[in-house]
């Protein structure tokens, strides 16, 4: 494979996936990396939702790709360096501008970014994704196949709307041979804060119902928190800034879940 | 259909006909005669098929779960609470068809007919057509690229048989600006198409993938009804305290339409009970006939009736 130059030095890729859109996917990846960092890893997130970009967006950045003589270098969040991220957002002249492209464009921009971005050293990649099972889904997983140590992690809100196209993921992973660490349920529940009542938004129990279906891991179940989707919109480290909220917890849970079972 | 290789680059691509996935596939000469990069005669074919149906929306969103198919569910029950009105609703999310669910009709399947495919209906007056009703299973993974899901669009809007005439037809979108958003486009292009009605949800990461919905309806010459904001906020069922669960950190939905100049539609508020009608399949413009979203829709259907 082309890819085994530059992702030499990539010990993991965790595949963040749902079939479903607006479930928290982007979301998810970002704390995933953000909550690794703070255990002192190394970290990369790979944006391929090439027409619908989020990643830079959650951390404020607005940057331009450099070229290095390896590659195409990533965008770091800071100085340190330990958080690196590529997304088709970084190449694109106007925020606005509308990627309208069919598949085959994206495909070749994502075997692109798999074969030509110089990472580095990684503790983890994370690939973060869009809804569906399309081109974008089959052109990463046919160009990381020369990558031995690569899992999933599923993503889905309670409701049964999303269940569904969720197990229609499962049953992709199944059929293209990714291996799935479990399900993460986002959107779970949450607690006025005026009376402290907890209101299941978006219904209960969607994770575990898929959980229980396809027998595997309902890993963590993210509660809906305002802070977190402001987190999402300015750029805040999350884990860092509301570190004993519920959410954060919840997602550290997911955390130490992948690192185990990466191990 | 199911003869397209897995790698096509698709027909009217650059490269059709010319690479490697192309050898030994039977229509490679026409490929790459170019003859395939012609306007394809489907899109006559859809004007005639489409000339009876009265008004034709498109329910876009760059944006995934901000609630396309709820907007379109809703939508389609409001045109149909007229019941002089013959509706018709067509979903082509073809790798995330979320419709029969919505509109309580999962596990029913498509017959064919001597005059095509019959959609199912959910009402008299209401009939509903998406991939959903060609699977064999709901855990079916529908695992197709670009030119195959073409492929179905041209077939759900050339061989779905909508009865003698429609009122109003709503087509409810896949998150994105690719294939299924090209084919619609392309296909309707000359069957006048009356507007596109976008929907968002209040926060910058959703407005920014919106904001490029709104770019490629421009691009593609598709004329834009308004915008929707979905999940405004959240309204405790307990001591009814207002609270915005998605932030808006700009303007939110209104923001963007006047940014952008273009119509600002309303709001739906976020209610467990239109989350629970659509898990569920139920009728919220029936069940709940005095809330605010139910207003909202029935409204709009009217506006653009």
């Amino acid at each position: 494979m082309v890819a085994d130059n530059l992702l030499s030095e990539v010990k993991n890729i965790v595949l963040v996936l749902s079939g479903k859109g607006g479930v928290g996917k982007s979301t998810v990846a970002v704390q995933l990396a953000l909550s690794l960092v703070a255990d002192g890893k190394k970290v990369g997130i790979l944006d391929i939702d090439i027409c619908g970009p989020s990643i830079p967006q959650m951390f404020g950045i607005d940057s331009e790709v450099m070229q290095s003589d390896k590659g195409w270098k990533p965008v770091y969040t800071d100085d340190s360096k330990t958080l690196a991220l590529m997304s088709i957002a970084f190449l694109l002249r106007s925020r606005n501008d509308a990627v309208v492209w069919r598949g085959p464009k994206k495909n070749s921009m994502i075997k692109q970014f798999v074969s030509t971005v110089d990472w580095g050293s990684l503790d983890y990649l994370i690939v973060d994704t869009p809804p569906g099972t399309s081109d974008e889904h089959m052109s990463v997983i046919e160009s990381l196949a020369g990558f031995d140590n690569k899992s999933a992690v599923l993503v889905t809100t309670p409701q049964l709307i999303s269940v569904g196209d969720v197990r229609r993921e499962a049953t992709f992973c199944e059929k293209t041979g990714i291996r799935v660490l479990g399900i993460v349920e986002n959107m779970s529940g949450f607690v006025c804060p005026n009376c402290k009542d907890c209101t299941d938004i978006f219904a209960a129990g969607g994770g575990q119902l898929l959980a229980t279906e396809t027998g595997l891991d309902l890993i963590t179940k993210i509660p809906i928190d305002p802070n977190l989707t402001k987190s999402g919109e300015n750029g805040t480290n999350f884990v860092k800034a509301f570190q004993d909220s519920p959410a954060a917890q919840s997602v550290f849970r997911m955390r130490d879940y992948v690192q185990n079972k990466m191990s | 259909m199911s003869d397209i290789p897995e790698h096509c680059p698709g027909t009217q691509s650059e490269t059709a006909g010319k690479v490697s996935a192309c050898q030994g596939c039977p229509n490679q000469s026409i490929c790459s005669s170019g003859k395939a990069n012609l306007p394809d005669p489907a899109i006559a074919l859809v004007a005639v098929k489409l000339s009876t149906v009265k008004r034709k929306y498109l329910v876009l969103s760059g944006k995934g779960g901000v609630g396309k198919s709820t907007v379109s569910t809703l939508l389609a029950r409001a045109f149909a609470s007229n019941e002089e009105a013959n509706v018709g609703l067509l979903d082509i999310d073809i790798c995330g068809p979320s419709v029969p669910r919505i509109m309580g009709c999962e596990g029913e399947v498509v017959h064919q007919s001597g005059s095509g495919w019959s959609p199912v209906y959910v009402e008299d007056n209401l009939s509903v057509m998406s991939v959903g009703f060609l699977l064999d299973s709901p855990k079916s993974a529908v695992i197709w690229r670009g030119p195959r899901k073409n492929g179905l669009i041209k077939q759900f809007l050339t061989e779905v048989d909508w009865g003698t005439s429609l009122d109003a037809l709503v087509v409810d979108t896949p998150p994105g600006t690719s294939d299924e958003h090209l084919s619609i486009s392309t296909y309707l292009s000359k069957s006048n198409i009356d507007g596109a009605i976008i929907v968002t949800t209040p926060q910058d990461v959703a407005l920014l993938d919106v904001r490029k919905e709104i770019d490629f309806c421009r691009k593609t010459k598709i004329p834009i009804v308004g915008v929707v904001e979905n999940m405004s906020v959240f309204i405790c069922p307990k001591c009814s305290h207002q609270v915005e669960l998605f932030p808006k950190t700009s303007g939110g939905g209104e923001g963007l339409a006047k940014e952008c100049d273009i119509p600002f539609l309303g709001r739906i508020p976020i209610d467990p009970n239109l989350a629970k009608t659509c898990d569920e399949g139920i009728n919220f413009i029936t069940s709940y006939p005095d809330s605010p979203t139910t207003v909202f829709m029935i409204d709009l259907a009217k506006k653009l009736a």
